[in-house]
């Protein structure tokens, strides 16, 4: 049987200032609150309310209908704080049980280009928020703009996720097709499910065009390519932004009676719908090899609209090169921080592709630049001082040192753990004593952990006491 | 395809953009065009221009009847020139201009460029322009700058031709507003017989039509263009400051360059960093006031007046800088940035400059705004990055620009001018 995987990004970005270079070290708030609430707000009202409130009826009107989201870190502050309904709408639609969360990075940023630790410390930070939030653990995880390469999949297998979603790139899939499971080419673990670019964007980017050659689209010509596609091929991946529905496609198109009409038409041609976790249940059909970076940006498929030029790629570099006194540093105004400049769309307002059109407050990729860079001289300053002047080699020195100590831990760990299983071996009366056993481990398996983390912080605080 | 062309300045001897404007568009056209042929009209040529065009010198073309021999003649006119063409231009007087201040040639001197007399400096051109038109053969009038408008309709009036007005500035732009009104109505006669306007830029065309109150059909926005630089200018090498940036201004120092913003924008920098040096390159009415500004600012020790760069000093000054700064208030082109960028530099103008709407590798600031001008200038000095990117893509998009392509399009609007009828209807 068919099935289609909806999914639905919801990110929006914390706006930044204006922010001149004068004010270096004298403003450390870097947030324009003003174009956040009127920018939130207007998304919310013109797009995700009217949205969500047709998909929880759908969820309501056909029980077999399913649905899937993620949520940045950012915007789903910038939610809570502006427009609340928002989440309510969201909380209601997981209380049916056919909504599914998936897992992304906090910042919606670039950090599984850039810095391993901060990156699956942000999964962490989001995947905690999500529990929190609609009660369950993501299991399927999803890239900041669906950037994936083998790297990227490895960590995130071993970060402890059995499927991730990703771009059905052309480059990648050759004359493979989409719709099937395949699997991380470094770790056969991690299943990977592909968007199926055309009829994603068939919806995203056609819908209202009126010099596209299919317009008008309705929704029976839509699930009947869907129905005509080759016998076996099963899973029909539909990715795109929750902001498809009113601002990439204006209300005025008619795209949420698009939308509804669907799960009737899907079930008289036999086409149910599935989570991305159960898809991930299913057997793979192949490995994927992905050795260059894709996302499902622009028609390359790639990073460049994000690093695509020298200015981009100085404030990337400028950016992560204090990831790990950030990280390390446990401030939380500095981690709040970090998190809103590392969002993607501040290196996208500074693409110098042609085409692009959407900058924000900035009226060219310099101006974007220029006051990037400002704010983020500010940032490092602010975070060099945490570190009262220590110079950056003894820093990254003590760094490596924590982190090879947290690994020593580790293997520590699975060494007792390994003796332990060796020991209930040989012990005659393990039928009893396994339980309290195995309890003891896995609270162990936590315990470590956070071990590592809060001394993670404390030898550094240590190292510069000593300093002074 | 034969032109008739007025103006005022052409190289070698060069007052201001005029000149080498009007170089590139002649070069242009003959280089892309094998089937034109222009004849130039100068108020007084040096004898050393290139001879790719025709020259005639209007200081040379008598208006008064002189009865001399062909060796006299011959002994008296210069080499470009040959006595058949004196006794042609001698045939076609039209008037009796006795009255008027003549050599023995019967012609009249010009002082060339531009004299406290410059009113009846334009006004005899435009009475011995008369002659030309009834003596050459030719398709289609050009006239460059106001000053040559009069010499243009009075083409235009005695052969029938249609006239092409080519405006290079306006009055609004040289006065901030406060035009003169001779000016004004002598811009307005050529541009309300003119067949066809061509402006230097979008900017400057929207002052056409909004306050010279002309027919949007007929004015065009013709950007102009560069030539790549000759090897000697290539070769100079770049100046590296070490520590140090150099941020430059050069121009005239007038209030149309909006010289003032320049140092606002110098002092906001100069408060919050020690290594940024300033280069105020150039001199004009507002030079002294200049110095005093920087004095009163207490950045005299950091901005520099070297004064009036001429030839390959202007490009050796481009070439020790980091950072070009057009500051404009009003720019109906402002050719400066582009050979900037020719030498490397990146460049920051002003949203009021022409120049801006074929240049996307530039930073562009509105001329009021100091903060973002200051801001740009400190993030060019301090992000290498932005400094690449802009010097390495500037160089790519300057390239592009030719006067060969400006030459094409020219002569699509004088097509359309002579066989199809012109532009109104």
């Amino acid at each position: 049987m068919k099935k289609i995987c909806l999914y639905f990004e919801i990110h929006q970005i914390i706006h930044l200032k204006r922010y001149r270079f004068f004010d270096i070290g004298r403003d450390h708030y870097y947030y324009d609150d003003y174009e956040n609430e009127r920018s939130i707000n207007d998304i919310a009202e013109r797009s995700y309310v009217p949205a969500l409130q047709t998909l929880l009826q759908m969820c309501k009107d056909y029980p077999e209908f399913k649905v899937a989201f993620s949520l940045s870190g950012v915007g789903l502050e910038q939610l809570e704080f502006h427009a609340p309904q928002v989440i309510d709408l969201l909380r209601e639609i997981n209380s049916t049980g056919q909504a599914e969360f998936l897992c992304e990075p906090y910042s919606h940023g670039l950090a599984s280009l850039a810095n391993e630790e901060s990156f699956a410390n942000e999964v962490k930070r989001m995947s905690d928020t999500i529990k929190e939030m609609f009660g369950k653990r993501p299991t399927v995880f999803r890239n900041s703009s669906l950037i994936y390469n083998d790297e990227i999949g490895a960590q995130v297998a071993g970060l402890g996720f059995k499927g991730m979603i990703t771009e059905g790139a052309k480059q990648v899939l050759g004359w493979k097709s989409p719709h099937y499971l395949y699997h991380c080419a470094s770790d056969p673990r991690l299943k990977l499910l592909l968007r199926d670019i055309k009829l994603s964007e068939d919806i995203t980017e056609r819908f209202s065009r009126q010099d596209w050659s299919e317009y008008p689209l309705f929704a029976d010509k839509w699930v009947d390519w869907i129905a005509n596609t080759p016998e076996g091929e099963d899973i029909i991946n539909i990715f795109g932004e929750l902001v498809t529905f009113g601002i990439l496609q204006p209300l005025s198109s008619n795209i949420l009676e698009f939308l509804k009409a669907i799960p009737a038409l899907a079930k008289d041609r036999g086409i149910g719908f599935a989570f991305p976790s159960e898809l991930c249940e299913e057997k793979s059909v192949g490995a994927i090899e992905v050795p260059y970076n894709i996302s499902w940006v622009d028609e390359e498929r790639d990073t460049s609209c994000w690093l695509g030029n020298v200015m981009q790629r100085e404030a990337f570099n400028k950016l992560y090169s204090i990831a790990d006194r950030v990280r390390v540093s446990g401030d939380r105004r500095i981690q709040k921080d970090w998190d809103s400049l590392q969002a993607s769309n501040n290196f996208r307002f500074m693409t110098t592709k042609p085409g692009y059109q959407y900058r924000g407050i900035y009226d060219s990729p310099y101006d974007a630049f220029t006051n990037y860079m400002n704010i983020l001289g500010d940032f490092i300053s602010r975070v060099n001082n945490l570190y009262g002047g220590a110079d950056n080699e003894e820093i990254d020195g003590l760094i490596t040192m924590i982190k090879n100590q947290g690994d020593e831990l580790a293997a520590k760990d699975k060494e007792i753990e390994r003796l332990r299983k060796k020991l209930e071996k040989y012990n005659p009366t393990g039928q009893v004593e396994k339980k309290p056993a195995k309890k003891v481990t896995s609270t162990k398996k936590t315990a470590p952990k956070a071990e590592a983390t809060s001394e993670k912080v404390a030898p550094a605080k240590k190292a510069t006491a000593k300093k002074k | 395809m034969k032109v008739l062309m007025f103006g005022w300045e052409f190289p070698p001897k060069i007052y201001g953009g005029l000149a080498v404007a009007s170089y590139g568009i002649t070069k242009g056209m003959i280089e892309g065009q094998p089937d034109a042929e222009i004849t130039f009209c100068l108020p007084k040529p040096c004898g050393e221009e290139e001879k790719f065009l025709r020259i005639i010198g209007m200081n040379q073309v008598p208006i008064v009847y002189r009865g001399h021999d062909y060796n006299y003649v011959k002994s008296r006119i210069p080499d470009y020139m040959t006595p058949e063409e004196y006794y042609n231009f001698r045939d076609h007087i039209y008037a009796d201009f006795s009255y008027m201040n003549v050599n023995d040639m019967g012609c009249m001197e010009f002082a060339g460029g531009y004299p406290g007399n410059l009113h009846d400096e334009i006004n005899n051109f435009s009475i011995i322009a008369g002659v030309v038109a009834r003596s050459e053969q030719f398709d289609i009038i050009h006239a460059h700058d106001w000053l040559t408008y009069p010499a243009g309709v009075h083409a235009k009036m005695v052969s029938g031709k249609p006239l092409c007005i080519h405006v290079h500035a306006t009055d609004f732009d040289r006065s901030r507003g406060k035009v003169n009104p001779t000016v004004y109505s002598i811009e307005k006669n050529g541009m309300d017989h003119a067949d066809c306007i061509m402006c230097v830029s979008e900017l400057t065309r929207q002052t056409v039509i909004r306050e010279y109150h002309q027919d949007p059909r007929k004015c065009f926005a013709i950007h102009n263009a560069v030539y790549p630089l000759p090897q000697e200018y290539l070769d100079i090498p770049r100046v590296d400051h070490g520590k140090e940036k150099v941020v430059t201004f050069l121009g005239r120092i007038t209030m149309q360059k909006g010289p003032e913003y320049f140092i606002e924008a110098a002092d906001l920098v100069c408060k919050r960093s020690k290594n940024i040096r300033f280069c105020f390159a150039g001199s004009g009415d507002k030079y002294w006031e200049m110095v005093d500004l920087a004095a009163a600012k207490g950045i005299a020790d950091r901005v520099h007046f070297p004064g009036f760069q001429r030839g390959k000093q202007v490009y050796e000054c481009y070439k020790a800088s980091d950072v070009f700064v057009m500051p404009s208030v009003s720019e109906p082109f402002g050719i400066a940035p582009l050979e900037a960028m020719q030498c490397g530099t990146p460049s920051i103008i002003s949203k009021q400059s022409g120049c801006g709407e074929i240049l996307d590798k530039v930073i562009k600031v509105e001329y009021w705004d100091i903060n973002a001008m200051a801001d740009a200038i400190y993030s060019l000095c301090t992000n290498e990055g932005l400094h690449k990117y802009l010097q390495e893509e500037g160089l790519k998009e300057v390239a592009e620009i030719t006067w060969v392509k400006v030459g094409h399009r020219i002569r699509k609007l004088y097509d359309q001018c002579i066989y199809n009828g012109g532009f109104i209807h």
